[in-house]
């Protein structure tokens, strides 16, 4: 376990936490299999990894968002020590908003079409700091406000669809902040947006956390966002934590094949014009069940025939590998091979 | 706004001007004309020929429709060639009841269709949801004057539970203000009277109410699954908001978007005239007056009401229009 935190302990502990997702009459995907992360107070957490590797199940899990029907989740969730797993549907609403808030990805149909942006952020101070009429508009101007929303009075009675992206985004972002909730989940906040919108994004989120001391989950798939933002980064692949490190040490030396595929498949500035981009080959489909093997050998340069449970005789586990770094692999790269695209 | 309204009202003067001109070539079109149906089958030719000359039907079929465009324009329709009065008043006498009907109709389709279609989704594959999806589907499919018909027979001539014809008991004697009776009863204080006209609606309006009942099922059962998958629910159950702010906030307002425009639609069809209902439960209103006119070849009552049925569908369409900008602020015409 990466277990990071101050003396006041994690905010929130993840432990082997499980999902997988059943139809009746069809096989069980497992989504998310085994993840155990945690993150302390005023820490930012990168959960990295292509479309499918798990990372959006993981933060909906964690917030108790997932689907009743059909899903089984199996583990340990706890903020600040409580139990989340499990814990009844009240409880939950009582938390979520309130402890643990999150900022999904795409603004425009995240935010309800047919209710003002005042009535969207009031409800939440409504519901969970009973707060009503002139008081709870003031706050809701304020957090507007704070959150870099020009003229804030007036967006209060507009709708989503008067706003930009950028506005929503920073809308909804308003919302999730209105409690000063202890762990903030943001799921691929910017993807949405364009590109100077994103880095305002991003360096805003930055503020407030510094500011307040709140958690933060950065959910991505964009490392140029690891690179800007998170103090530790998970990578995952196929719904495991495949490579746990420090930002710096993550982007200076990768182990992991995958790892070191995404850094490499990051355009770079001064390749010359006509370089060859690196990407890695396949998709995140050519997999196999970690029971069976590395799931990511059908795709990986360096793998050899002990990747396979078949040859080996066990699953490749996640283990330390020294200096607050864990690797789940056989082969990893060197640390000297020079990294192409690091950034630190 | 006020633009938009304007411009759908001068869309009525083309669209009346085509109805009436089809109306009126297609009416007489009909084997047998009036003076045949009036004077019955051993009417003689002579006989006829005064018939048509007294109505005026003996002129070229141009001058027929110049001179009833003109007196149209101020709300003339002419005469009932069956009772003589005035194609207008008797509109405004049979009108009220199709609009009571409609109404009764629309207000037990809303108020059992939206909890029904909210439930079947919200228990999604489950007994409650494939018996309403069954209900809906007969509830289309069932021949409205079969159902008239079994209803009748069934609650008012077998059980005697529910009056089954016309719009009040002979034995009532009630004072008629406005023509709406349930109204007058009301007005006047008559309670046995709005009692009793309330329940000549019930059956009628069953009948009438059942195809609007399985449409609106299905409609907010498909908007309110298409709704909680939304990410907007998901954001607001992320805010931690209470069950029931979730959904009447944002689950229910939004699926009553689509919900809403089929309402308006099927009122419309309502207003318009039930002829089949009315006709099976004797319900004295624009339906059955049409049912009648057709049989003795009403000519006036038929142009007539046939055009100001026209221009009320019109109107109530605008009017779903409208309130849909009302409900929807991204469609809210600046």
């Amino acid at each position: 376990m990466s277990a990071v935190g101050g003396a006041a302990g994690p905010v929130l502990q993840v432990e082997d936490l499980r999902v997988r997702f059943q139809r009746r009459g069809e096989v069980a995907t497992h989504a998310v299999d085994g993840v155990s992360f945690a993150v302390a107070p005023g820490e930012t957490v990168g959960l990295v990894g292509e479309s499918g590797c798990g990372k959006s199940v993981t933060s909906l899990a964690t917030m108790g968002l997932l689907p009743k029907r059909g899903v089984h989740v199996s583990g340990s969730v706890k903020l600040d020590g409580e139990e989340l797993l499990g814990a009844g549907d009240r409880t939950l609403r009582k938390l979520r908003g309130k402890d643990m808030a999150m900022v999904f990805q795409d603004p425009l149909s995240s935010l309800n079409p047919t209710v003002t942006i005042g009535t969207q952020v009031v409800e939440v101070l409504a519901e969970h700091r009973g707060m009503k009429g002139d008081a709870a508009r003031r706050e809701a101007e304020d957090l507007l406000d704070r959150v870099g929303i020009p003229d804030p009075r007036r967006r209060l009675g507009e709708y989503p669809h008067q706003l930009s992206g950028g506005m929503r985004q920073r809308a909804l972002i308003a919302m999730s902040l209105a409690c000063s909730p202890r762990l903030l989940i943001a799921d691929e906040p910017t993807t949405a947006l364009d590109v100077t919108i994103q880095a305002q994004i991003l360096e805003l989120l930055r503020d407030l956390v510094q500011g307040s001391g709140t958690a933060l989950v950065m959910i991505t798939h964009d490392l140029g966002v690891v690179a800007g933002l998170c103090d530790r980064v998970h990578v995952m692949y196929a719904g495991r934590i495949i490579e746990t490190a420090e930002r710096r040490d993550l982007f200076a030396r990768p182990r992991h094949p995958y790892t070191g595929g995404l850094l490499a498949s990051v355009p770079r500035l001064d390749g010359g014009r006509g370089a060859p981009l690196t990407p890695i080959r396949g998709s995140a489909r050519d997999t196999i069940p970690w029971t069976q093997g590395c799931a990511f050998a059908p795709r990986c340069d360096v793998a050899l025939d002990d990747c396979l449970v078949e040859v080996s005789g066990s699953e490749v586990e996640l283990a330390d590998d020294g200096a607050g770094r864990q690797l789940r692999c056989r082969h990893p790269l060197t640390p000297a091979v020079p990294t192409a695209g690091a950034h630190p | 706004m006020l633009r938009f309204i304007v411009r759908r009202l001068l869309q009525l003067v083309p669209i009346l001007l085509g109805l009436s001109l089809l109306l009126f070539t297609w009416l007489r079109l009909l084997p047998g004309g009036p003076a045949q149906a009036a004077l019955g089958e051993r009417a003689t030719p002579e006989d006829i020929e005064r018939y048509n000359q007294v109505f005026g039907l003996d002129q070229p079929i141009w001058v027929q429709y110049l001179k009833f465009l003109g007196r149209a324009v101020q709300l003339d329709f002419g005469n009932s060639s069956r009772t003589g009065r005035p194609v207008t008043t008797e509109f405004l006498e049979r009108f009220p009841g199709t609009i009571e009907l409609t109404v009764f109709a629309m207000v037990f389709a809303i108020g059992l269709g939206i909890p029904l279609g909210y439930l079947a989704a919200r228990k999604h594959g489950s007994w409650i949801d494939s018996t309403s999806v069954i209900g809906s589907l007969l509830g289309v499919a069932i021949p409205v004057f079969f159902l008239a018909y079994l209803l009748r027979v069934v609650f008012a001539v077998d059980l005697g539970w529910l009056p089954g014809s016309g719009r009040q008991s002979v034995r009532i004697d009630a004072t008629h203000v406005t023509n709406f009776y349930v109204l007058d009863g009301l007005l006047t204080r008559e309670w046995d009277a709005a009692l009793d006209a309330l329940l000549h609606l019930v059956l009628p309006g069953i009948a009438l109410g059942t195809i609007p009942l399985a449409i609106i099922v299905r409609i907010t059962r498909a908007a309110v699954l298409d709704v909680v998958n939304e990410d907007y629910v998901r954001t607001a159950n992320a805010k931690g908001l209470a069950t029931a702010t979730v959904r009447r906030r944002h689950i229910i307002r939004n699926a009553l978007l689509p919900v809403s425009t089929t309402i308006g639609l099927q009122t419309g069809l309502l207003l318009s005239g039930a002829v089949l209902t009315e006709t099976v439960f004797a319900f004295g209103g624009v339906g059955s007056a049409l049912k009648d006119a057709i049989d003795l070849r009403d000519y006036s009552i038929l142009q007539g009401f046939i055009l100001i049925l026209a221009v009320v569908y019109v109107l109530v369409n605008l009017l779903v229009d409208v309130s849909y900008g009302l409900l929807d602020p991204r469609v809210r015409v600046k």
